[in-house]
């Protein structure tokens, strides 16, 4: 099922990489009225620079992920959104979050944020038990505990790794080398706890795999549903590079608090 | 029909205790601070969160091959919210570089569907989804063109919804940039008879958008006087920094151009007092940004070889960096001088640069202004965008059919409760 997935994936790669051949010229080029090599200066950093060695296939990916998002996923999360009603997504959405404190939990511990730590915690209690397994986020109520937001990326900036080349993944969005392997420590660590919680439920393998595979689906359509993010809304033909810079900014902040 | 006049009960009696002259409320008095902040939520009409609309979509030249650098541009985007029973259309016009999405085109379209409105919501013919798709030549900034390619898009809209809903009456309104399109249209529509609207409220318009250009270009000077690149550059790290502090609050980055007034929100809030240079810089910047995505949109679409080479072809996944570089640091004036000048002369030889200045003004259909009860207009006394000698003329032509209030600056009050309820009261009315 996976591997049938990546297959997909893959090739879908390889056919835009195609379309994005240069077109033939008809008539010669004519340089600019206002041309780059005049207005701008190779050895400058501009606000909008950004370390991206691979911005072509960055650039690929991110056209493909916006057709991926058209046709596939947002069908997809409106389909959901017509079926369930909204306390459901909301049910959903809290109870993924709990499960995902886990991430929250373990990172803040590795940068000694030991308030962070507790409050996690904290919240991981109260909205397992009174919360009905994580289905309503009961800490954040009146002022409550609010929802920490620390991940093994932030723990690696925060030893002093850079994010490296940024990175635009496959349905998943904006990155970096840095922020990508983060996010595959995450994933382990957050699926080795399934796996275990899952085996606390005493299910046959089959159950249990169709268990796990459910609940994998759900995540990533509620990832979508909670992101209001939407490709060429900005109407701005440079917004990949504004997302990109955007996004390098908001992980150093992230790091920093 | 019951929700409807009750709105309009309720629009009376708060018009009656708010109507007396002094007692505009509206809390920002610096037009630069009201520019940017806008209304204070609290003081803003209560709307629903969200509602109901559709994403519709035009092949307005169906035969247009589209650079692939523009791949993702398969047709013109607008948006429909219908009532269920029959009922007036309004269209809306956004302002430069605005788009549907725009956080002022979603409040208008939530308050007039509201008050019993069809609504369509059209994007600026600056913005770069018109541009690439509805504009017949892709060269924005010349009024009379716009509003032919607006004509065109709005018969076209009302063509493709007109089985669906039930219509008693066509409306118009727009602001800033939208606005002073709204009154070309208006006049266009008295020859081709389309639409017959029986009311065009203008919000803020430029009465000259040259004049406004350079106004507007002029606030980013106070910040980067040199206009060097490294100057800037300097001023737009800071305001992308400014993101990184914001970005907890909002959850997530509102990309719209609407963003950078964010940040700017933020600080005010956090209590640091921004100077007026920087508020004017700011709003320049957001012109600046919004003027960008028009110049490099039309440049690549015309071919004209303004940034990007004549005859290049750009690609899907060329790198765009280095012309965002240079995009950046072309004024609209420069746009107007270099660009659509000498375009429109190649099509017009006898064209001045006076000339064409002078038709995409106001002052142009002054007498059509002047004769035509039906447009109103709702204008602020401190509205950036106006030259002193703009609000007279705007005084002098629409007399009783101007509601010209003491503060709001640029739009900032558009939203305000008075303001909306008097908008939809001079709309039915």
């Amino acid at each position: 099922m996976k591997r049938a997935m990546c297959l997909m994936l893959l090739t879908a790669f390889i056919f835009m990489a195609g379309c994005g051949t240069t077109p033939v010229r008809k008539e010669p080029e004519i340089p600019a009225k206002r041309p780059v090599s005049e207005h701008v200066k190779p050895d400058v950093t501009y606000a909008i620079d950004a370390f991206d060695p691979w911005e072509p296939m960055n650039r690929h990916i991110y056209n493909f992920n916006a057709i991926f998002d058209n046709y596939v996923f947002l069908p997809v999360v409106q389909a959901y959104e017509f079926v369930l009603p909204v306390f459901a997504q909301k049910g959903i959405t809290n109870f993924f979050k709990n499960l995902t404190e886990v991430t929250n939990l373990t990172n803040s511990l590795l940068q000694f944020k030991f308030v962070k730590a507790v409050n996690t915690f904290g919240r991981i209690c109260i909205n397992t038990t009174v919360g009905i397994g994580g289905l309503i986020d009961v800490a954040t109520l009146n002022d409550g505990i609010k929802r920490e937001d620390e991940d093994f990326g932030q723990t690696l900036g925060f030893y002093g790794l850079g994010p490296g080349p940024y990175l635009v993944l496959p349905v998943l969005g904006p990155s970096s080398v840095r922020d990508t392997a983060g996010l595959a420590v995450d994933s382990l660590v957050y699926s080795m706890m399934m796996s275990q919680l899952i085996a606390e439920l005493g299910m046959d393998d089959t159950n249990e795999n169709i268990l796990n595979y459910s609940l994998t689906g759900l995540y990533v359509i509620d990832k979508r549903h909670t992101e209001p993010f939407r490709y060429f809304k900005t109407g701005s033909p440079f917004e990949y590079d504004l997302i990109r810079r955007l996004y390098l900014i908001k992980r150093q902040f992230q790091i920093d608090n | 029909m019951k929700r409807f006049s009750w709105i309009l009960v309720f629009t009376l009696l708060l018009g009656s205790t708010w109507a007396p002259v002094g007692a505009y409320d509206y809390p920002i008095k610096d037009p630069y601070a009201a520019t940017i902040a806008g209304t204070p939520t609290e003081l803003e009409p209560s709307l629903p969160e969200s509602i109901d609309y559709e994403l519709l979509g035009l092949k307005v030249f169906p035969d247009r091959p589209m650079p692939d650098v523009f791949w993702y541009q398969r047709e013109f985007l607008y948006t429909l919210s219908y009532q269920k029973q029959a009922a007036p259309l309004i269209f809306v016009i956004a302002g430069t570089g605005s788009s549907f999405y725009a956080s002022s085109m979603i409040f208008l379209q939530k308050a007039l569907w509201q008050a019993g409105f069809h609504v369509i919501c059209l994007s600026s013919p600056t913005q770069m989804n018109f541009v690439t798709t509805a504009s017949a030549t892709c060269v924005p900034g010349n009024i009379r063109e716009d509003t032919q390619d607006l004509y065109r898009v709005m018969t076209k809209a009302w063509e493709q919804v007109k089985g669906r809903i039930k219509v008693t009456d066509f409306y118009l309104t727009g602001y800033s940039l939208g606005a002073s399109q709204s009154a070309f249209v208006s006049k266009l529509d008295e020859e081709k008879r389309v639409f017959n609207f029986k009311k065009v409220l203008m919000i803020n318009p430029a009465v000259s958008l040259y004049t406004s250009a350079r106004i507007l270009d002029g606030m980013l000077l106070r910040i980067v006087p040199t206009q060097s690149p490294e100057e800037f550059d300097q001023w737009f790290k800071e305001i992308l920094g400014g993101f990184g502090r914001i970005y907890k609050q909002m959850g997530q980055p509102p990309l719209d151009h609407d963003f950078l007034y964010d940040v700017y929100r933020h600080l005010l809030k956090t209590g640091v007092a921004p100077r007026q240079d920087n508020m004017a810089g700011m709003i320049g910047t957001v012109f600046r940004l919004a003027s960008s995505n028009m110049i490099f949109s039309a440049d690549v679409m015309a071919n004209y070889g303004l940034i990007v080479p004549k005859n290049s072809e750009l690609g899907s996944a060329d790198s765009l960096t280095d012309y965002f570089k240079v995009t950046n640091r072309v004024s609209f004036i420069d746009y107007f001088n270099e660009f659509l000048v000498p375009y429109f002369q190649s099509k017009n030889p006898g064209l001045t640069k006076e000339a064409l200045i002078e038709s995409t003004s106001l002052r142009s259909i002054e007498s059509y202004l002047r004769n035509s009860p039906k447009i109103v207009l709702m204008d602020n006394e401190d509205d950036l965008i106006l030259a002193p000698e703009d609000l007279a003329f705007l005084k002098d032509v629409f007399g009783s059919r101007a509601k010209i209030y003491p503060y709001g600056g640029h739009l900032g009050n558009m939203t305000y409760t008075a303001n909306i309820h008097y908008m939809i009261d001079v709309l039915k009315n």
